[in-house]
């Protein structure tokens, strides 16, 4: 039997020392769709995104992507990882590569092209993201929203199956959000699977199929967009999206 | 087995060698006390006047700080030990240690003072002026105290050095710790009371080494 | 004689100085020898074993702490009496040469770990993620995206330390290397002279001081990276 969904996450739980983060997500994602994850801070938004391409390990539960549970004895990790593609609040470029570099990193080591045949592929994923311009720059002489994108080309270039913002613009002054959202809007576009946690609440009414509520390490509520936002069912969503809104 | 606990942990060797290891010891703890203090009073004046703003300050001290940088302190205490009294200076060996110990370490500490002052912004120095504090008494209460507290690693690594350099004063004769030990090795060929001097090395110095480590683990997280 | 000509007579004698100096060039040649081989081997120590350290493995860790603090608290001179005039009683016998450059290279090679860990451990745990996501492996991750940048924050204590160490190898002398401080002092006891160590003291300016301008530069070339 086939899974339906491209990741798959059933009974999760994740616990640092005594402290219970995630205390059971069954979250499913399907192919092609663009799913909103919002939630106070400390909710375990950041820790259920993390614990998607195993880079924390769950305490129970099975994560499956792409048909492999990853949390499974024998399964390739790094494999996997290039079919999740990563991006991360503080952009975690790498200060001593070029753009073209950082991207190519992984193209080189992981996937083991040649260094022409990876930058080539690198300067495609640059040019997607509007940064082909910049390929050898290093990512001190860029703008917050530059070195964003630089760092979505780094995930893209591996071709993911789908992926992962982590707050991907809460690090960038207010006038370079626009440009990293609009290549979030564009790889929707060209049919990407992806999970956003995100408080950028304009761009989930515009863009999302789908969002979700986590609270307390639980999921809430989840639906579309027009009824999460105008009509939640639950008082604890109704609160936060209020708080929100004002800030 | 056997052998090795004979030769570098014999107790009964241990024991008897105690007294002369021990006197050693001290002698290693007055040696610190002295070159120490004077060291680093060496250092904050190497200090001051290596930042000062004349350059007919500021450039013989950085000649003389790569001075004796360039040696090392054995070189230094030998040449003093043993070219001075060519010159008709005769130096007691604590004398001379002090004397090596003072060049050198002066310059190690006056450039960590150094690099401390300059990790304190101008306007420290500004503010403390405008309040009408002399010059002075601005780098004594104001400088100083935030520069002191920025290299204390460092301050406290030098120190670490200096203290384990004090060994060296065995090759003038000085009776300090190593110098004691050998005396008792060579006299019951046997190891033990190398092993015992540094026993207590050991004991001396590791609680410095750890809180380094803290120290330094610390500052880079 | 007056002063001036009985001084120069004591340090700057003309026909000592001629005699002596081809044993101080032969001293000079084997402390860059000694020291040389003391860095190679002692930096190369020090980062196996901050790599081994990384990979996290609890009693290695122990072993590699244990070490590193032990060869940091020892003065060397200890330890190359202990290894020169002890260990021959156990049946293990080795050459002067070969006790400093041991010693030396065991402490630089504690201090060396104790740098590059700290280093590591510097950089940000957002570089581990973002590497780890993109499939590369620990190792990979640690090779190219870590210790690039690990290494730039290490040079200039690295560099200082090194430094340090390698002028230890006057050390040597106490265990009968024939290195710049040993020729000079024997043939200054040899000549009642004590323009050999004049000779000893010019051939120690003439290695180290470019050494400690090239440390200044060092210090001040990589001084932003460490606000």
């Amino acid at each position: 039997m086939t899974n339906p969904y491209l990741l798959d996450v059933r009974g999760l739980h994740k616990s640092f020392g005594h402290t219970e983060v995630l205390a059971g997500i069954d979250f499913q994602v399907a192919e092609r769709e663009l799913v909103f994850v919002i939630g106070p801070s400390g909710s375990g938004k950041s820790t259920l995104l993390r614990c998607c391409n195993l880079l924390e390990e769950p305490t129970s539960g099975t994560v499956t992507v792409d048909g492999v549970d990853l949390t499974a004895p024998g399964v390739d990790i790094n494999k996997m990882r290039q079919r999740i593609g990563m991006v991360f609040q503080s952009f975690n470029l790498y200060p001593h590569m070029t753009a073209s570099g950082n991207v190519t990193l992984a193209l080189r080591k992981v996937l083991k092209q040649g260094r022409a045949e990876a930058a080539e592929t690198a300067l495609a994923a640059l040019e997607r993201v509007g940064m082909a311009d910049k390929a050898e720059a290093f990512p001190n002489e860029l703008s917050g929203g530059q070195q964003q994108r630089v760092a979505i080309a780094r995930a893209l270039a591996l071709e993911p199956k789908i992926m992962l913002f982590d707050e991907p613009t809460s690090a960038l002054d207010p006038e370079l959000v626009g440009s990293v959202l609009k290549v979030m809007q564009d790889m929707r576009e060209s049919g990407m699977t992806m999970v956003v946690v995100s408080h950028e609440m304009q761009f989930a009414r515009a863009a999302a199929d789908r969002v979700t509520f986590i609270d307390g390490g639980l999921i809430v509520e989840e639906g579309p967009p027009e009824q999460m936002f105008s009509n939640p069912t639950f008082p604890r969503t109704r609160e936060f999206l209020a708080r929100v809104a004002h800030a | 087995m056997d052998i090795l606990v004979e030769n570098f942990f014999n107790l009964a060797i241990m024991q008897s060698a105690l007294p002369t290891v021990l006197t050693g010891f001290g002698m290693t703890l007055l040696l610190v006390a002295v070159v120490v203090p004077v060291g680093f009073a060496g250092g904050l004046l190497v200090a001051l006047v290596s930042g000062a703003r004349s350059r007919l300050l500021r450039w013989p001290m950085i000649a003389y700080v790569d001075f004796f940088r360039a040696f090392p302190p054995l070189v230094l205490l030998i040449f003093i030990h043993a070219g001075l009294p060519f010159a008709g200076i005769d130096l007691p060996a604590f004398a001379a240690v002090t004397l090596a110990f003072f060049l050198n370490t002066s310059c190690y500490y006056g450039e960590i003072l150094r690099a401390g002052i300059e990790s304190i912004g101008k306007g420290q120095m500004e503010a403390a002026r405008s309040t009408g504090l002399t010059k002075l008494l601005a780098m004594t209460n104001v400088i100083l105290p935030q520069a002191v507290r920025n290299v204390l690693p460092d301050l406290i690594s030098n120190t670490l050095e200096v203290v384990k350099l004090t060994s060296i004063a065995s090759v003038v004769a000085l009776p300090e710790l190593l110098y004691s030990a050998e005396m008792a090795r060579s006299i019951s060929y046997n190891a033990s009371p190398i092993i015992l001097a540094a026993g207590l090395y050991l004991l001396l110095l590791w609680p410095v080494v750890r809180l380094l480590s803290r120290l330094e683990h610390r500052l880079a997280a | 004689m007056n002063d001036w000509d009985r001084f120069v007579f004591s340090f700057f004698n003309s026909d000592v100085i001629e005699q002596y100096l081809p044993s101080i060039v032969d001293g000079f040649f084997l402390t860059c020898l000694l020291a040389i081989q003391i860095v190679v081997a002692g930096i190369a120590l020090g980062l196996v074993l901050a790599l081994i350290r990384s990979l996290k493995f609890t009693p290695v860790d122990l072993l590699i702490v244990l070490y590193a603090d032990l060869l940091r608290a020892l003065p060397p001179l200890v330890l190359i009496i202990l290894f020169y005039f002890a260990l021959p009683s156990v049946g293990i016998s080795m050459s002067g040469f070969t006790v400093v450059w041991l010693t030396l290279t065991l402490v630089l090679g504690a201090f060396a770990e104790e740098i590059f860990r700290a280093g590591i451990v510097s950089i940000d745990k957002g570089q581990w993620q973002a590497a780890r996501s993109t499939g590369l492996t620990h190792i990979q991750t640690l090779i190219s995206v870590v210790l690039p940048q690990a290494i730039r924050i290490t040079v200039p204590p690295l560099t200082n330390r090194t430094i340090a160490i390698t002028k230890n190898t006057a050390l040597g002398s106490v265990v009968g290397v024939g290195e710049i401080l040993n020729q000079a002092t024997t043939a200054q006891s040899f000549s009642g002279n004590a323009s050999p160590l004049m000779l000893g003291a010019a051939a120690y300016l003439l290695l180290f001081i470019p050494v400690v301008v090239f440390g200044r530069w060092i210090e001040t070339r990589f001084a932003w990276k460490r606000q």
